[in-house]
């Protein structure tokens, strides 16, 4: 009955995509249309094929199948969005990189986007959701709730980041930034997350531990507040039906900071939470120690989920934000610092004891260096929200460095780190192919995120300092293009470290698909353990 | 909250006594220096947003006790310069633009006020270092090779008004005609009157279709270009006889704008700029090499 309520859902998507094709009235949504038609076609004979085949699902069971697909999509999407980073920082350097045959596709401003969201949204958003699937069925004792509807959570945000990746290229955008979705993306979107709200929520709700671990108190809160963030940027109202461009509900300065609003918490809910829940529960399981404070946990949890929300408006100081906005955004941003910290003292004094195994275990040391940079972007961002830095720092490469450091660094090592921990576990081999092979990516991406930082640190203070030189008679004394020209050396510095981390990113993946290959298998129980 | 004294080392303390998947937690306290650096952001913050404008009322915000304003900074710093400035500026609107440059502190202040206003607005079309985009229609500013003149009353003139452009009735205008696209020549007659031009700018060119192609020029051409293709600043009409082309001297190039002509706009400056912008921009671009 089930199925059939399935077959009739996605055979009804796959003819309404088509008929939405038919009548586009832009490429994006064409294309996008096409995509859904395809993707409901093959989800439509998914469910056919497997009509009154018996099923044997043992619920005493972790379910990891979805988690290992989890792995194989954060792996790939990492490596696909380093490559576009890699190349739109070359197209910087070397502008001719922006081929006329490309105008319009290839071109730095369609790119951009494209590498945002899917260093983010599809590497970070993958490693999210795999590992947010992992840690909860462990830290509760648990099979994940609902059944198929993780796989649908999975397979969900997959079609996300193929219509929205496609749309990008083709000129379907919202033009916010880190929300270009169009509006039936973001309706996807909605969908999606909330059937991954139900799983975590469902499997937290049927745990069979007393308490919930802290890393599922960041999981929660990174899920409700990205849904809150999500639907209330994405107010727009579409063109046409059959079209991909929409229009805003709010305007003007209003609508400036509901997006800054949105943007600086994706940082802080997506980048910073969320992965600040991969953070408890890998750092303590690799060091093998327990965790250095309850009390700091939670204080610091509910700090930074109270002040984050606040944080915002120090995305517009010295624009048209009223000056008593600007203040409160600032102010939020500092008394942020501590809170902030409370995860990288938690994450770091765990390994008090355990600081031989940095020398022994490579993974250990990514996940160190990751909280390292995590403390140290946490630092640095609310020093740049100090009004009187951030008017030097403001529209410069300098942010650029900031975010790069936090992206790079922090949710990049750690993601690794969880995928080095994850892979033998999951395909029960008995370790990673080689420790070499993670100590030789440890150092590639630690010196790429060194020279890629400290190339945008120079080039975005010396942009900073040339574009507010006035002479004695208050005449500004460079042209903007003496600062592009100025940028050259630093922009080749920052490519070539991109290309480090990248070549790294690549490295793993040969580990993993190595591990996976070539290891002998362990036997491991994937049985539920049952409460003490 | 409180901040007690670590006194046993972290292996001593007792964990909470819950465990997941084999993860305890130790009750450990919370570091002293967090907890107060912690405290000391507050009280920072709350007393900032006391001294500045912060918290939102019924009808606005809290102005703060200094009274602080971004708006009221940004203005008072420009009208300090304005009213450094007011008598100098005063001085070069008042002055002889042609005598200006025997005025050595008069030029001084024009040539570095000329220079920024340069960077800011002109650099976008005519490059940083005022040498034009070749081949783009962007002319170079260093040449003695002027369109509309290139004596100080003629630049001061063109950015004043700008070229060929509609928000300004005194912009100087003038017009190329489509011979092609207009079918004002044939096209055996445009593929003369190319090899004649490349001819007049010393180029390599069939002589035999030149000397059919002179006809054409004294016919069509000469009128704007001069019959000795020497050009004429009163319409904006470009020398042929030199090696500079605003849109590239090749052969194809020449009978792409034969056949579709061109037109090169600038907008008139008076819009956005003050007359002692103008002319301080105009005395920095006369001085760049090319000054008539």
């Amino acid at each position: 009955m089930w199925d059939y309520l399935k077959l009739v859902v996605f055979g009804l998507f796959a003819v309404g995509a088509a008929i939405a094709a038919n009548y586009a009235h832009d490429t994006a949504y064409l294309v996008n249309a096409i995509t859904v038609m395809l993707a409901a076609g093959i989800a439509f004979l998914v469910v056919l094929r497997g009509i009154g085949e018996p099923k044997f699902i043992n619920k005493n069971e972790y379910m990891d199948d979805v988690i290992r697909a989890g792995v194989i999509a954060t792996a790939m999407w990492g490596v696909v969005g380093f490559t576009v980073g890699v190349f739109i920082a070359s197209q910087l350097a070397w502008p001719w990189l922006n081929y006329e045959a490309l105008q319009g596709m290839g071109n730095f401003g369609r790119l951009r986007p494209l590498h945002t969201s899917a260093v983010i949204f599809a590497f970070g958003g993958n490693a999210l959701i795999m590992s947010a699937f992992y840690v909860v069925q462990r830290t509760s004792a648990t099979r994940l709730w609902g059944g198929n509807l993780a796989w649908f959570v999975f397979w969900g945000w997959q079609l996300v980041i193929v219509l929205a990746a496609a749309g990008y290229v083709l000129g379907g955008t919202q033009s916010r930034e880190y929300a270009e979705p169009v509006w039936y993306v973001d309706l996807l979107i909605t969908v999606v997350w909330v059937a991954f709200l139900a799983v975590f929520a469902g499997t937290l709700m049927k745990r069979k531990e007393p308490h919930i671990y802290v890393a599922n108190w960041f999981y929660l809160a990174f899920i409700i507040t990205i849904a809150m963030l999500h639907l209330v940027n994405n107010m727009a109202i579409p063109v046409s039906i059959f079209g991909s461009q929409s229009v805003q509900v709010t305007s003007g300065v209003q609508d400036a900071m509901i997006q800054w609003w949105y943007g600086h918490n994706a940082v802080g809910f997506f980048l910073t939470a969320g992965f600040l829940g991969m953070m408890y529960y890998f750092v303590p399981k690799q060091a093998e120690r327990p965790v250095f404070s309850y009390k700091l946990s939670i204080i610091h949890f509910w700090a930074l989920i109270f002040l984050y929300i606040w944080a915002g408006p120090h995305h517009l100081h010295y624009t048209a934000l009223p000056d008593w906005a600007q203040t409160l955004g600032m102010v939020m941003s500092i008394i942020l610092w501590m809170p902030s910290w409370g995860g990288m003292i938690n994450g770091l004094m765990t390994l008090s004891g355990a600081w031989d195994k940095l020398r022994t275990d490579p993974v250990i040391r990514m996940m160190v260096v990751s909280v390292g940079f995590y403390g140290m972007s946490t630092f640095e961002g609310p020093m740049m929200a100090i009004k009187a830095v951030n008017s030097l720092s403001h529209y410069t490469d300098w942010t650029i460095g900031h975010v790069h450091s936090g992206a790079l660094g922090w949710n990049g090592m750690i993601t690794f780190g969880a995928l080095y921990f994850l892979t033998p576990r999951l395909w029960n081999r008995s370790g990673l192919y080689s420790l070499k092979l993670v100590s030789w990516h440890f150092w590639l991406a630690t010196i790429g995120i060194v020279l890629y930082a400290s190339a945008m640190w120079v080039s975005g203070i010396m942009e900073g300092l040339m574009w507010r030189e006035v002479d004695a008679n208050g005449y500004l004394v460079n042209a903007f293009a003496d600062t592009v020209a100025a940028k050259y050396p630093m922009y080749v510095v920052r490519a070539l470290g991109g290309g480090l981390y990248l070549t790294g990113g690549v490295i793993m993946c040969y580990n993993l698909w190595m591990t996976v290959r070539a290891q002998p298998s362990r036997v491991t129980s994937h049985s539920v353990v049952p409460a003490e | 909250m409180c901040a007690k004294r670590v006194t046993t080392k972290p292996g001593d303390v007792q964990t909470t006594g819950h465990s997941w998947d084999g993860i305890e937690e130790y009750d450990n306290p919370m570091p002293r220096w967090w907890v107060w650096v912690f405290y000391a952001t507050i009280v920072w913050g709350i007393g900032y947003s006391i001294a500045h404008p912060a918290w939102p009322m019924l009808t606005k915000a809290t102005p703060g006790l200094l009274g602080s304003s971004t708006r009221a900074d940004v203005a008072a710093e420009i009208k300090r310069f304005d009213d450094a400035n007011a008598t100098i500026k005063q001085a070069l609107v008042d002055a002889d633009l042609t005598t200006v440059s025997a005025d050595p502190n008069l030029m001084t202040f024009a040539q570095n006020a000329g220079a920024a206003v340069f960077r800011t607005n002109c650099t976008t079309c005519h490059g940083s270092g005022a040498n034009g985009v070749a081949g783009k229609g962007y002319p170079s500013l260093l040449d003695d090779d002027w369109l509309w003149g290139g004596d100080i009353e003629n630049i001061h003139l063109t950015i004043t008004h700008g070229i060929r452009n509609t928000t300004d009735d005194d912009a100087r205008y003038s017009e190329m005609p489509k011979f092609g696209v207009d079918e004002i020549l044939e096209k055996p007659q445009i593929d003369e009157v190319v090899e004649y031009v490349l001819k007049l700018s010393g180029q390599e060119h069939d002589a035999t279709l030149a000397s059919a192609g002179e006809t054409v020029f004294v016919e069509n051409c000469a009128a704007c270009h001069m019959e000795d293709g020497s050009g004429d600043i009163t319409q904006g009409a470009p020398k042929l006889t030199d090696a500079i082309w605003l849109y590239g001297g090749s052969r194809e190039k020449i009978v792409e704008t034969v056949t579709y002509a061109r037109f090169g706009v600038m907008p008139n400056w008076n819009a956005i700029l003050t007359e002692d912008e103008i002319r301080a921009v105009a005395l920095y671009v006369h001085s760049r090499g090319g000054g008539q």
